[in-house]
């Protein structure tokens, strides 16, 4: 039972980082049909942010590793919207293929600037938040998880009330839905583009900073593998489907924990996978996804 | 209010508006007709901003509105109720009019707006958290009707506003949009197909065939016109 409880808690934090990521491969299909493979990097790059304004605060405290996680996100923001203003939005209007290529261009180039600008050699994270580990009746938990758990939580209800609740949010909903009946109310969907790339990225970056918390040594390359996941939980759940992304998420982050404390460890990202494609072949839009009738 | 001149507008090399000139006066309510493919959205979308013409203007108000992005156009007055309605099907009744006040920073004006909605579609106020597509054809046209209005447009474009409804709701619609113009002095543009209603509610047409204005004058007259009679108005 405690063993159960572990994993169970193992893999609610590892499921709320992938959550976190997917959110913002969803959120940008939904607007724009295309997967912004650059997303993986914005998460190392957040990260990084957190490494170095983290370096600069007392280490071990809320209010220095809440700060290094709000400049990490707030970085984040600002470098996912540079990304579509410059790299996305000439390339609008063309064929998906090109903004796809270009998307995995951006994504190296991210990766290898990296190694570039930080070294390729990983580095360790410094523990900015409490780092305590408290052990209730043999389950042991510790601080970093219940942090990564709690922040993810509160980033998600601020997500749906941020969609559903405001007006900017009810407007990326109207973009998602038809850009031209978006238009035709008054809708700058350039400013809704942008913001749902800052969203994205901000909680990629909040992302960034909780998977080095748990996993403490980053490097440029950290942002393939957990954004592969991510990518996958989104599918997983319908892409495009908010809840979708967080639900795949939870799942895959359950699944990959579960596995890893049995006996067939080696194999769980093969497991993971197959429970994919499983699910894929019985419900191909995911599992909340739909398909919708494209209306012409 | 209205001035389109010598407007065309190509998809590709496929050139779908040829030349096309069009006004519409303050308060008037002017009708589009045409089979499919002559144009008539073509020409809607180009007015709002969707498409760009390739060579010619329009104006609105005495002003070049051109080539400006489609959320400025809405931001000068033109409201535009699309082909097929193009409700946010997901978005609940009372969140497509919101979005339809979208640049509206007025909250008086934009309760005043939706009273006035509400007045003409009382249906919509009755299913204000339904998500709307669940509503029925002619509720959704309500719905595109009262989203455009929601903008408080001095100028409203409707698109095929009778397509898919069931005919006890079209005659409701046309009345509604004869006191949409007459109450708030609304100039109308109407593309239809069905010609015979066009032409019984507007002051003046055109008639679009491959995308030039192949006839133009009072709906009156050319309700007499045994050529138009032929080709749309069913002999």
């Amino acid at each position: 039972m405690t063993e159960f409880l572990q994993q169970l808690l193992n893999g609610l934090s590892l499921g709320a980082i992938y959550a976190l990521i997917a959110l913002g491969y969803t959120m940008v299909y939904g607007v724009l049909r295309f997967i912004n493979f650059a997303h993986s990097d914005v998460f190392m790059v957040g990260a990084f942010i957190g490494y170095f304004v983290g370096g600069l605060l007392p280490h071990g405290t809320f209010w220095g590793g809440l700060a290094a996680l709000a400049a990490a996100m707030a970085g984040c923001a600002v470098l996912g919207i540079v990304i579509e203003r410059l790299v996305y939005r000439p390339l609008r209007g063309g064929p998906t293929l090109n903004v796809l290529i270009t998307a995995i261009g951006m994504s190296l180039f991210l990766e290898y600037s990296g190694q570039l600008v930080f070294g390729a050699t990983p580095r360790a994270f410094p523990a900015i938040f409490p780092a305590k580990v408290i052990s209730l009746h043999g389950l042991i938990i510790s601080m970093n998880q219940v942090t990564v758990i709690v922040v993810a939580a509160v980033l998600m209800v601020g997500l749906q009330f941020a969609v559903h609740g405001t007006k900017i949010g009810t407007a990326m909903r109207a973009v998602a839905l038809n850009p031209k009946a978006a238009q035709l109310v008054g809708i700058n969907i350039d400013v809704v583009i942008s913001f749902t790339f800052g969203l994205g990225s901000a909680l990629a970056g909040a992302g960034g900073v909780l998977y080095a918390l748990n996993y403490p040594s980053i490097d440029p390359l950290m942002g393939v593998v957990p954004g592969l996941k991510a990518f996958v939980a989104a599918v997983l759940g319908g892409v495009g489907n908010i809840p979708g992304a967080a639900l795949g998420a939870l799942i895959l982050g359950m699944v990959e924990t579960f596995v890893d404390g049995s006996r067939w460890s080696t194999y769980k990202d093969a497991i993971a996978f197959a429970i994919l494609i499983g699910i894929l072949l019985f419900r191909p839009a995911g599992l909340l996804g739909r398909y919708r009738a494209e209306k012409v | 209010m209205l001035e389109i001149s010598e407007l065309s507008v190509s998809y590709g090399a496929i050139s779908a508006l040829r030349g096309v000139s069009l006004r519409v006066g303050k308060g008037t309510i002017v009708t589009l007709i045409g089979g499919n493919g002559a144009g008539k959205t073509t020409t809607l979308r180009t007015v709002s901003g969707l498409l760009r013409p390739t060579s010619g203007s329009v104006r609105f108000m005495g002003e070049d509105i051109t080539r400006l992005p489609a959320h400025r156009i809405v931001a000068r007055g033109i409201g535009h109720v699309p082909e097929g309605r193009m409700i946010f099907s997901n978005l609940t009744v009372d969140e497509n009019l919101s979005m339809g006040a979208y640049l509206q920073k007025d909250k008086a004006a934009i309760a005043r707006n939706r009273d006035y909605v509400f007045g003409i579609f009382s249906r919509l106020k009755e299913r204000l958290r339904q998500t709307a597509g669940t509503l029925s054809g002619g509720e959704q046209q309500m719905l595109a009707i009262g989203r455009a209005l929601m903008g408080e447009p001095k100028f409203l474009m409707l698109d095929e506003p009778s397509l898919g409804i069931a005919p006890r709701l079209i005659s409701t619609i046309f009345e509604r949009i004869i006191e949409i113009n007459r109450d708030r002095g609304i100039a109308i543009l109407l593309v239809e197909q069905n010609a015979n209603l066009a032409l019984e509610i507007s002051t003046y047409a055109y008639v679009l065939e491959t995308g030039h204005v192949t006839m133009e004058g009072a709906s009156a007259d050319l309700r007499k016109n045994p050529q138009l009679k032929a080709a749309y108005l069913g002999g």
